[in-house]
């Protein structure tokens, strides 16, 4: 299927000053690729600090003036340049924030969703209710403001500002946190069903159960890089169709799998391993990882940034012969179920 | 590729170094600048401010740059002379300012409720009066003269410090360094020395520096009003009262070059006290 | 509403306390003063007065009673709307304060508006176009005028528009040797504007520079780079989210500056020699007309806590989250 949106090598540094006026070049993002196929949704899933929000910003073009973005961002096949985020942001792509903050206090709801309109006031105004009534807000939500609202409502307004544009890309920063069980299944219904309006979903989390719940595929990312793309039937068992440690060790760190956390921390953007982003991690880390990035490769029908990810792959081809086939097998099978 | 990063890396060296280099040259230039009118006008003596009705009123020139008043003397002189001894009053009252806030500051912060709402009401109550009013009750009650100017000054430049010390000190006494030299034993003025007085001495600092201007203004604008000094005194602001009795006549630069000279060393000042500012908090760069 | 009331009503109880101890304070510093308390109550013929009969004076004013029954005799007269005499006006200080005030209300009324309105203006320029050559020239030119002399830029006007243009009087609030019943609004519009127009050129630029530091809040906040991502332009941006969440700081800011303005006023009242209650406060502080002094002193701090007053009943009124009775 096509991509509507891919992100190829994008990198993204800050310029800071710190004591005694030293200026110092803060690379937070390196090395990062995603790419968004037509009505699908990809959940982007990281720890806080690993970049997540970033990329949505830079897609959208609204980072602070300090940022320095490399890389290549393209809208159906056509590369994003500055100016051309400029003309689609809030048309054709467009960002459901993460929280209240991110309404302004001083205005009623009703009009903050009605801002998202271009055309009249008139058009703004019935295109806000129908929105609000398909999403159970009320006509008096319309005249209240952000402090009024629930953690729900507000998440409702929020995506309704998405959901009012007609868009064909929706950003979803971080749309879960916070929420009960019900709410966040609300929510989450939200997504599909602008899905299945046709739109393309990524949707950034460090919930990786609210993610397996809708997403087609996962992004994993780690300071500020993927270290793997996978299907959503790649999560199953005790991992063992997850191409990179590092998946695995969040999938087995859920409750339902044992809760086996992971020791350690990410490394912060001033001190990144020379090699591997996880090598420090790692317990499958030996010399190879320590020599270079490794590079973004497809390994069973997803990718993967790990040297050993290829190496035990051939091992399992050599020595499990019968074993990997029938995964494979397996994986092509689950593979037409989802198409 | 290696290359390449190296140079980047250089580059933003060098680019980092100029900033650092020009704020340092910046507070040296201003530094210098400032003691030398200080300076220059602490020497300037009376004999070098003697009447000579040969050349009197005269517009500036090269051999007097800010011109001659009405009794022949040199304005150059004259501002520099006012300008050092405003400058010297400023100072005073502003270090007596500071004492004020450290002591208030401190014993808001480390001497319980009571003391800290009483403080607090006193700053309350000094911001609810004018300040050039205040400046002037203390100058009447004084009965006048330069302790009047610099009570009056000090009394009114001390409210902002004693909140940020207050503050300072609070957020110390809560951290964690300051618990654990408690258990283990450290003595209340062990504590002071090591770990309050390093932090809060840059505020002070910074705080006195950003206070100054303001401290030179205040006792300008209240010797121009006629308070505190006697007119015989050569301070910048009684200097500036007696052009009002020549703009008629037509001698702007007895007015204008005093005032610009003034407005220059405030502006320094300001300056100074960024600068110093930028190189402590580098945060307020991004501002 | 019951919310509104308590706030408003813990205000009031604060100002009583504040206006209190400020009574208090000056009183004592007053006492402190070495002006002769005969002179100060009487006038400049003390001196001639024989030890008889100043002796009864001293018995009738309480002159020898300890300072505590003094003041609080002088506060009973205040409470019944008794400020005393002015030495130099030898008429009641409450007549002197209102008459003078009211002559320095059209200044500060006209230098508050244009000064408020302009700096606004400035304001959402500078904001908007943050980091370029506007901003910066706006930027300096209020980093100056804060750097200024109040008395100094009145100068500069003088000699730029009275004493070479000629465009207005160099003094006095009204022409001299003419009758104040005869005064035409014409004169005193022709005296006024030079004083107004240097008050309102103080007051930009501490408006201008918070207000301008208020939008540049505001434009770093979450909801307006959501704006930005929502494609809206800065000029949409600064109408919908930038007017709405400075006008509240900026009209409380206008509402406390209303200490400054007084200070302002005293300057800028001495040098055009405009009879207001600046130039009252001046003379009174000069000449040791005590009973004027501490009288202006309450004015001026009850016209300080009408203004805090003001800006904090707005708050609760108009901010829809203080009128909601949420806890900020």
């Amino acid at each position: 299927m096509e991509s509507v949106l891919t992100v190829e090598n994008l990198s993204i540094s800050f310029t800071q000053y710190v004591k005694g006026l030293e200026k110092r070049e803060l690379t937070v993002i390196s090395e990062l690729d995603l790419d968004l196929k037509k009505g699908e949704i990809v959940a982007i899933v990281g720890s806080s600090g690993s970049g997540k929000s970033l990329l949505a910003h830079a897609i959208l073009g609204i980072l602070p003036e300090n940022a320095t973005v490399e890389g290549k961002i393209t809208y159906k096949g056509e590369e994003l340049t500055e100016q051309r985020k400029k003309e689609l942001r809030g048309k054709e792509i467009c960002l459901i924030p993460q929280s209240v903050n991110y309404t302004d206090p001083l205005m009623k709801v009703g009009k903050f969703v009605q801002l998202s309109v271009s055309e009249s006031k008139e058009e703004a105004k019935k295109r806000q209710r129908k929105v609000f009534e398909e999403y159970g807000l009320s006509k008096e939500v319309d005249d209240m403001y952000p402090f009024q609202l629930s953690g729900g409502m507000i998440r409702r307004v929020l995506v309704s500002t998405a959901a009012i544009a007609d868009s064909q890309v929706i950003i979803a920063d971080e749309p879960t946190p916070g929420l009960d069980e019900k709410a966040l299944n609300e929510t989450l219904k939200l997504f599909t069903d602008l899905r299945d309006k046709g739109c393309s979903i990524i949707m950034i989390t460090h919930d990786i159960q609210a993610a397996l719940k809708i997403a087609d595929r996962i992004a994993i990312f780690y300071a500020g890089s993927t270290l793997e793309i996978a299907n959503r039937e790649d999560f199953c068992g005790n991992g063992e169709h997850l191409r990179h440690p590092y998946t695995k060790a969040l999938w087995m760190a859920l409750p339902e799998n044992g809760f086996h956390t992971l020791t350690g921390s990410q490394p912060s953007p001033l001190q990144l391993p020379k090699g591997c982003l996880f090598s420090d991690r790692c317990h499958h880390c030996d010399e190879h990882c320590h020599v270079k990035r490794p590079d973004l490769e497809s390994v069973h029908s997803g990718k993967v940034r790990c040297v050993k990810a290829t190496i035990i792959h051939e091992h399992a081809h050599e020595h499990d012969g019968i074993i990997h086939t029938h995964k494979h097998v397996h994986n092509e099978g689950e593979e037409e179920h989802v198409s | 590729m290696s290359i390449s990063v190296e140079n980047t890396q250089l580059k933003a060296a060098k680019k980092s170094g100029n900033l650092r280099r020009k704020t340092i040259i910046t507070i040296f230039l201003c530094i210098g600048v400032l003691a030398f009118v200080t300076i220059a006008g602490t020497m300037v003596s009376h004999n070098d401010l003697i009447t000579d009705f040969t050349s009197k009123n005269l517009a500036p020139s090269m051999s007097h740059l800010f011109g001659t008043d009405w009794l022949g003397r040199d304005m150059l002189l004259r501002t520099l002379k006012g300008l050092s001894m405003s400058i010297y009053i400023g100072i005073f009252a502003c270090f007596l300012g500071m004492i004020i806030a450290t002591v208030l500051g401190l014993a808001s912060a480390t001497m319980g409720k009571h003391v800290d709402s009483v403080i607090t009401f006193v700053v309350d109550l000094f911001l609810s009066v004018p300040h050039l009013l205040v400046i002037i009750i203390i100058c009447v009650a004084v009965g006048g003269g330069l302790t009047g100017v610099v009570i009056g000054i000090a009394a009114t430049h001390w409210t902002s410090m004693t909140r940020i010390i207050r503050a300072e000190v609070k957020q110390i006494l809560t951290s964690e360094y300051v618990h654990v030299a408690r258990q283990m034993g450290k003595s209340r003025t062990y504590i002071a020395a090591k770990h309050i007085f390093p932090h809060i001495f840059p505020q002070l600092l910074i705080g006195f520096i950003s206070t100054f201007p303001h401290a030179l203004l205040h006792e300008a604008s209240i010797t121009f009003l006629g308070f505190g000094l006697s007119p015989h005194e050569p301070a910048i602001g009684i200097i500036l009262s007696e052009s009002m009795k020549y703009l008629a006549a037509g001698y702007w630069w007895l007015a204008v070059l005093p005032g610009l000279a003034l407005l220059i060393i405030v502006v320094l000042f300001d300056v100074l006290g960024d600068n110093i500012d930028k190189l402590i908090n580098p945060k307020s760069m991004h501002r | 509403m019951n919310e509104q009331l308590k706030f408003i009503g813990k205000k009031v109880l604060r100002l009583i306390l504040l206006l209190l101890a400020v009574c208090i304070s000056t009183f004592v510093l007053m006492d402190l003063s070495p002006v002769d308390p005969m002179n100060a109550y009487i006038g400049g013929n003390a001196m001639k007065l024989t030890q008889e009969k100043r002796e009864q004076i001293e018995e009738h004013w309480g002159l020898n009673d300890p300072m505590p029954v003094r003041f609080v005799k002088w506060g009973k007269s205040l409470l019944k709307g008794d400020f005393g005499t002015s030495l130099i006006y030898k008429r009641p200080v409450l007549e002197i304060i209102k008459e003078k005030f009211s002559a320095s209300l059209v200044l500060m009324l006209i230098a508050w508006t244009l000064s408020g309105l302009l700096g606004y203006f400035l304001a959402m320029i500078s904001g908007a176009y943050q980091g370029t050559l506007l901003d910066k020239g706006i930027k300096g030119y209020c980093y100056v005028l804060m750097s200024m002399p109040s008395f100094w830029l009145c100068l500069l006007l003088i000699i730029v528009f009275s004493v070479n243009l000629g465009w207005f009087p160099i003094a006095l609030g009204t022409p001299i040797g003419v009758l104040s019943e005869n005064v035409s609004i014409w004169d005193l519009a022709h005296h006024i504007v030079l004083p107004a127009i240097t008050l309102s050129v103080i007051g930009i630029a501490s408006i201008t520079l918070h207000t301008r530091q208020k939008l540049v809040d505001v434009m770093s906040t979450d909801y307006v780079l959501f704006a930005r991502a929502r494609g809206q332009s800065t000029m949409s941006i600064i109408k919908n989210h930038g007017i709405r969440n400075t006008l509240m700081p900026f009209i409380t800011l206008q509402f406390l500056s209303f200490s400054e303005l007084f200070a302002g006023t005293v300057v800028a009242e001495q040098v055009f020699s405009y009879p207001g209650l600046g130039q009252a406060t001046v003379e009174a502080g000069t000449k040791g007309d005590i009973p004027l002094l501490l009288g202006i002193v309450i004015f001026s701090t009850i016209f300080i806590f009408t203004g805090n007053l003001i800006a904090d009943i707005l708050y609760a009124v108009i901010d829809p989250r203080i009128k909601k009775g949420v806890q900020l």
